[in-house]
């Protein structure tokens, strides 16, 4: 018998596989297709202080193996997430969940933060830094070490739950923001988040995307994932949560052994929303082909 | 919601560029005329959405028809057997209660495929179907014969007048006698010129580019007068008083 759980500051998940922020709702909604408690634990959708649209539309681009989104954090705002989503998926997930929150300011990292360490469903903060700064000009927060290192400073001060910093991959020397959250108290490491793409439509001759850039996913990035989390790996020693590009249960593995201690699924869960639940259950299997019979003893086995 | 393995039956050119396919597989999900089903296609990464034509629940078949608008149809069209990834008995389709006794289905080009089902299913119910079909022109007609073989008064317009009423969906709408009220797919432009050219109420079927097709990734949302709304899960259909242009 294959053991595939594995432990984030010390909280034992069933399985590796979670579900990214952005692609899975709330959860609840997964659950009319399968029983989403197997899941290791869940990263619901970005959560920021006031209720969000986000974007125009079209928000969406397909690419090889992969599709830009620009959805821009559309979510019904801290409140109501508290008050109703999260009651609303604690009828179906009975597991600590991820709960990752973006913020436009560090006030408000600082209030997500104080308001998710309230719910006890709450397991690990994960802190989205792509955003942009509105008072530093603009510049996302997860581009500059020392902007990096304050969101983690803010959140540290508010919560006592494990505080995961979620790296953007456009920038120079992901290691060097690593070293930066890590040395103002982040618990761990979410990485990647969506690399910056653009598609042009050959038939307008313009960008396809409203918002004219997004987040690119899918496949098409579990290379550069994996080399970005291989390299983090060596630099820190808090664990890495990896995503990029997930869509087997060889991938997982292959992600674990460059450093990750648990694996998010994103892009896949919307072209196959069992994708998840196909990883969980092709895992021991996999395990066994590989010669593994605790998957936790693998993290950063490649090094 | 149901993923399946789904045959191709048939799938053939009924106008230029525009395709009939007809897939055998559990269609116990598609609940409603308007819902759509989302196809896996080998080589793309994301799912083709496309709207429901007809089911035949005693064969266990779903039809759709498709323009080639794009890399992803244009491998569609080449299709003449084999198995697909098929999500079934997505979105919020049309809701045959609303019609009153006499409704008039109204489709544009593309968005005349959905309109076949749901007219079936007034008819069904013992309702008046005028069904509208909205073309370019003469040679790009579809579908016109199968919404007269099932009962409805049809009534044809082209944008360039060579067959039927000159014009649009619109000015055909003028001379339907007594309607109750009206169902549409079609471009955004003509449901707009509908919403704005008549008082009677209804029901619009809208597009967007989307990402899942089930809810999960927010790609297809849009502001309503009752909230924000996902295309593809609380849509396509939106009812006429809620839309904000």
């Amino acid at each position: 018998m294959v053991d595939i759980s594995t432990t984030l500051s010390g909280i034992k998940l069933d399985n590796p596989v979670i579900p990214a922020s952005g692609t899975f709702g709330f959860g609840y909604e997964f659950a009319d297709y399968y029983d989403i408690n197997i899941l290791g634990s869940i990263s619901f959708k970005g959560t920021t202080a006031e209720p969000r649209f986000g974007n125009p539309t079209p928000r969406i681009a397909e690419c090889t193996e992969g599709l830009i989104n620009s959805v821009g954090l559309q979510n019904p705002g801290v409140e109501k997430v508290v008050n109703e989503e999260l009651p609303h998926l604690a009828k179906f997930y009975k597991k600590p969940l991820i709960a990752n929150i973006s913020g436009f300011s560090l006030d408000e990292y600082k209030l997500c933060a104080e308001k998710m360490d309230a719910v006890d469903q709450v397991g690990i903060i994960e802190v989205n830094i792509s955003c942009p700064n509105v008072h530093g000009g603009g510049i996302s927060f997860g581009t500059n070490a020392a902007a990096a290192a304050s969101v983690a400073k803010t959140v540290r001060s508010v919560t006592n739950k494990p505080v995961y910093i979620k790296l953007t991959p456009n920038v120079t020397d992901i290691t060097e923001i690593a070293r930066a959250v890590e040395a103002e108290g982040a618990d761990g490491i979410s990485m990647i988040n969506t690399l910056l793409g653009m598609r042009i439509n050959l038939k307008t001759k313009k960008p396809v995307i409203a918002n004219k850039m997004g987040g690119f996913s899918g496949p098409a990035i579990f290379p550069v994932a994996c080399r970005m989390i291989y390299q983090v790996y060596e630099a820190v020693n808090i664990p890495i949560i990896g995503m990029g590009g997930v869509r087997s249960a060889d991938d997982v593995i292959e992600l674990m052994l460059a450093g990750a201690s648990a694996v998010q699924v994103g892009a896949e869960n919307l072209v196959n929303p069992y994708a998840c639940k196909d990883i969980i259950e092709a895992l021991p299997e996999a395990c066994e082909k590989y010669g593994i019979n605790k998957l936790s003893d693998i993290i950063g086995g490649a090094h | 919601m149901n993923k399946g393995i789904y045959k191709i039956i048939e799938n053939k050119c009924i106008a230029p560029m525009v395709y009939k396919m007809v897939l055998s597989g559990d269609v116990s999900h598609i609940t409603a005329p308007g819902q759509f089903i989302n196809i896996a296609l080998e080589g793309f990464y994301l799912r083709r959405p496309i709207s429901v034509h007809d089911v035949d629940r005693e064969a266990g078949t779903v039809t759709v028809i498709y323009k080639v608008v794009g890399r992803g149809t244009e491998a569609m069209m080449n299709m003449t057997e084999g198995e697909l990834d098929v999500l079934t008995g997505l979105g919020n389709g049309f809701d045959t209660s609303l019609s009153g006794d006499h409704a008039v289905v109204i489709g544009g080009g593309v968005g005349v495929p959905p309109m076949f089902l749901l007219a079936k299913e007034l008819i069904a119910e013992g309702k008046k179907v005028t069904a509208i079909l909205g073309f370019n022109k003469k040679e790009e007609i579809f579908c016109e014969d199968d919404f007269k073989a099932i009962g409805a008064d049809v009534i044809v317009a082209t944008a360039d007048g060579s067959y039927g009423v000159k014009g649009f969906v619109t000015n055909a709408l003028e001379t339907v006698e007594a309607p109750t009220f009206y169902y549409a797919c079609g471009p955004e432009p003509m449901l707009k010129a509908l919403y704005n050219a008549s008082e009677l109420d209804g029901q619009l079927s809208f597009e967007e580019r989307m990402g899942c097709g089930f809810g999960a990734c927010m790609g297809c949302s849009c502001k309503t007068k009752y909230g924000n709304k996902r295309i593809c899960k609380e849509g396509p259909v939106l009812r006429k008083g809620e839309i904000i242009w």
